[in-house]
């Protein structure tokens, strides 16, 4: 009894404003020196499950909760929410608006200082854990000179300073590069060895968490847990593609193949994955079977950049050192590369937003120097990352009207536009809804709806899936695809290597400031230098094809893209 | 665009003053310099809060926006002063001294130059003072030491809270006016001011949006980890008051007796070389 933590029974909840409960009679125990992996397509409940164990809710979201929540012994609605923090540290889904100090060392004493916790040992404290989290060298460092994978360990360190017996990580993933992705799994794996505590992951991204074992891995959907069992048993059943979760990828590939997957087989980790030699030769089969030639690449750029530099003018920083590179009509193309390497600087540049300081850019054919940014929008759409940051209407029509209003376009051309945009975009249907009634999914195709109206030739796109679950990811995507089947070309920054894979003709990848490779994904995201300088990370596919003794290891990657593209999707 | 209004990190002996003993003097001065028309306390005042910039380590660079908007707004102010009251000098010291042999409402009087230069003095003995208290602030220190002095700690670190995202919410306003623009909201020179100020309000919603979805999440990391919890709390940045912040305050107090005493010996604020 003493090294339960967790433990719920019957538990159920429903938010003050909503009309259905969110989570209804759930059960589940977590033991101490457990990791747990909670999973599930968005809206299932996990997030809320995740208020309840840390106390959020009740204290902060009102709601009925029914059954009962324990947390050590007893009744979490006995307790305050600085008793929960006590035993459970919650490191939140976004680590750059979680981040309180002003630099690392406040931040990691945030909570001591709460706690009273005196200045000398206060600072002890702090220099002990930033030593564990290998951070002493930046205590002095404010949250904006900080690398993603910094952030993080930061985040971490500010509920290890209070000795914590529960660690919870609500989307540790989001927002972080590939490779910062997996190492900050190998972290959370050495956190829990070295304090023995629990650890409650909640994540969508299946096979990234899956770099580390986990005990458990409890699935969730519509507000019920559908599965709590380990990862084998739940990687051979059926459940996971029911609820709209991706299962890893070398598993889809297995499939296809027409491989069996067993628990026996240890699917939750290629390293450890067993294959018959009948299942090697299968794979190896079906990559023979869909190999295919080189395909011709479009003809006739769009987008043509040449030595292009740009230095900032405040920090004198050198983002962009002769890049060249062109873009073709009609191609969805992904650039990569970790965060600062020059990306968006690139798409700023190329929609005029910042001023190259050397270089030419033209667009078809076109020197695109003399344009203003508004008359480069009407040719290159933007579309940021966040779509709240581009909303400033109140209804969805005016929203999507509003380019084309202040570009003084008459009225009844105005409504003709705008109706046939939401028409593709599919929301015609609601285009007289305030755009507050919309789900996150729904106002990201607003903003890619209202660069759309302009008619661009092409659209650059800044991270257009973040913080997606799978099912969303793929409405969101076939929507690109679509746009792009209608001659728009799409280019797409982006972090996720299923997306480049999945979607992406070529990924162009930059580094420091240059681009150091320019071909397609296969080839990139088998190529282990590159991978590695861009921090990428390389597909299990590529994993996959050496276990199987598959040299081409880029030309099987590329079979099964072509197989899923002209089997699976349509 | 950056360091509009931001702590500056640097190794001087103003940054070392804790922020209270910065704010104590900040009232002390600017009230020394209110109540005061005297020119030779003006210039003194100006004078030291200039020199007071390098010792401080801060240089013109660092404040140049500032500066400029000050400067811009003393200008019009000082025009708009003589356009509508040009006599305000002569019924101020009591006499009327016409200059360059001109005569008539608008005509030039030494009374009304040296009253506006003391206007002006007052600008450069208060604004330098100011800009660099924020300059030379540590948001947290700042709070750890408004907490000392009495202030709630909940008040005190939504203050530094605050002063923490400045520089945040300007690069959010930069990212957000790029995209509004590409979609074609007017923000330069070409447009009218009255189209440009509307344009604003485009970046200004999704601004106050995105803040919105902020402050939420910071709030709950904040209770997360037991903000609230205690009816203190200790501060990792706070300092002990040292000599040197006693001395600042003696100084500073004594500007403020000086401008009494001052204005107690001309018989009013203004210093009249006219009688």
């Amino acid at each position: 009894m003493n090294d339960v933590i967790v433990e719920f029974k019957d538990l159920g909840f429903q938010y003050r404003a909503q009309a259905k409960p969110t989570l209804y009679n759930n059960n589940l125990t977590v033991k101490k020196g457990e990791k747990i992996l909670i999973a599930g397509p968005s809206g299932c409940g996990k997030s809320t499950m995740a208020s309840l164990i840390n106390g959020l809710i009740p204290f902060s979201y009102k709601g009925e909760i029914t059954g009962s929540l324990l947390i050590k012994g007893k009744e979490s609605r006995d307790m305050s929410m600085f008793d929960i923090s006590h035993i459970v540290g919650t490191v939140l889904q976004d680590s750059d608006a979680q981040f309180v100090g002003m630099t690392v060392a406040e931040d990691l004493a945030f909570a001591l200082e709460n706690d009273c916790v005196e200045q000398g040992q206060m600072k002890n404290k702090v220099q002990e854990v930033a030593k564990i989290l290998n951070l002493d060298q930046v205590l002095r460092h404010a949250p904006s000179e900080l690398s993603g994978g910094q952030k993080q360990r930061v985040s971490v360190g500010g509920v290890m300073a209070s000795d914590v017996s529960l660690f919870l990580f609500d989307e540790p993933l989001a927002n972080l590069d590939p490779k910062t992705g997996k190492s900050a799994i190998e972290l959370i794996d050495e956190l829990q060895k070295r304090t023995g505590a629990a650890v409650i992951i909640i994540e969508h991204r299946l096979e990234d968490v899956l770099h580390r074992p986990v005990d458990r891995i409890v699935l969730m959907n519509g507000g019920r847990i559908v599965s709590d069992t380990t990862p084998d048993e739940l990687l051979a059943s059926a459940k996971l593609a029911e609820c709209g979760v991706r299962e890893p990828l070398y598993l889809t590939a297995l499939k296809y193949a027409g491989v069996e997957i067993r628990p026996e087989m240890h699917p939750a980790s290629l390293h450890d994955l067993v294959l018959s030699r009948q299942d090697e030769e299968k794979i190896r089969s079906f990559f023979i079977k869909n190999q295919k030639g080189k395909r011709a690449l479009p003809e006739g750029n769009l987008l043509s950049v040449k030595n292009l530099s740009f230095t900032y003018e405040k920090t004198e920083k050198q983002t962009l050192k002769d890049i060249s590179v062109d873009i073709g009509k009609g191609e969805m193309v992904a650039i990569v590369g970790t965060n600062g390497a020059g990306k968006s600087t690139f798409s700023k540049v190329v929609c005029g937003m910042e001023k190259e300081s050397a270089g030419e850019i033209s667009f078809a054919g076109k020197d695109f120097s003399d344009y203003s940014i508004k008359e480069r929008a009407e040719h290159v759409g933007y579309v940021m990352q966040n779509p709240n940051q581009m909303i400033s209407k109140v209804m969805i029509f005016d929203e999507v009207a509003f380019g084309l209003r202040l570009r003084g376009v008459p009225e009844d051309e105005v409504k003709e536009r705008v109706e046939k945009a939401l028409e593709i975009c599919g929301l015609y249907k609601m285009r007289n809804w305030p755009i507050s009634a919309l789900s996150y999914g729904q106002k990201k195709r607003v903003t890619i709806c209202s660069i759309l109206v302009l008619e661009p030739e092409m659209m650059i796109l800044d991270e257009p899936t973040a913080g997606q679950d799978y099912r969303n990811y793929t409405r969101i995507m076939e929507f690109l695809k679509e746009l792009n089947d209608r001659g728009i070309t799409i280019v797409m920054i982006t972090h996720d290597m299923h997306l480049m894979l999945e979607y992406a003709d070529r990924s162009i990848v930059f580094n420091d400031g240059r681009i150091i490779a320019d071909k397609t994904c296969a080839e990139v995201l088998t190529d282990t230098e590159i991978v590695d300088r861009a921090s990428l990370k390389e597909t299990s596919l590529y994993h996959l094809a050496g276990k199987c003794g598959i040299e081409d290891a880029a030309g099987f990657v590329q079979s099964f893209i072509d197989y899923e593209r002209e089997n699976v999707r349509k | 665009m950056n360091n509009l209004f931001n702590y500056i990190e640097r190794k001087s002996p103003i940054h070392e003053l804790t922020g209270a003993t910065k704010l104590v003097c900040l009232f002390l001065w600017s009230f020394a310099a209110m109540t005061t028309y005297d020119t030779r306390l003006l210039v003194v005042l100006a004078v030291l809060g200039i020199a007071l910039f390098p010792v401080g380590r801060i240089r013109l660079k660092d404040v140049s926006f500032m500066l400029w908007f000050t400067l811009v707004f003393l200008v019009l102010n000082t025009v708009l002063v003589y356009v509508f009251s040009p006599h305000h000098g002569t019924e101020i010291y009591g006499t009327c001294t016409y200059l360059f042999g001109l005569s008539g409402h608008f005509a030039p009087t030494a009374e009304q130059f040296f009253f506006q230069l003391n206007y002006i003095l007052k600008y450069f003995a208060t604004i330098p003072f100011v800009l660099l208290f924020v300059c030379t602030t540590n948001p947290s220190e700042f709070a750890a030491s408004l907490n000392k002095i009495g202030v709630s700690y909940s008040v005190s670190y939504s203050v530094a809270l605050a002063l923490r995202y400045i520089p945040d919410i300007q690069k959010q306003y930069h990212e957000i006016s790029q995209a509004s623009q590409a979609r074609g909201v007017e923000l330069s020179k070409k447009a009218s001011l009255i189209s440009r100020l509307k344009s604003a309000s485009a970046i200004l919603v999704p601004l106050i949006l995105s803040s919105m979805s902020r402050i939420e999440i910071i709030s709950n990391a904040m209770e997360l980890r037991c903000f609230g919890k205690n009816k203190k709390r200790t501060w990792y940045m706070a300092q002990k008051f040292k000599v040197l912040d006693y001395v600042s305050m003696i100084v500073c107090a004594l500007l403020l007796v000086a401008s009494l005493v001052l204005t107690h010996i001309n018989g009013s604020r203004f210093f009249n070389p006219f009688k």
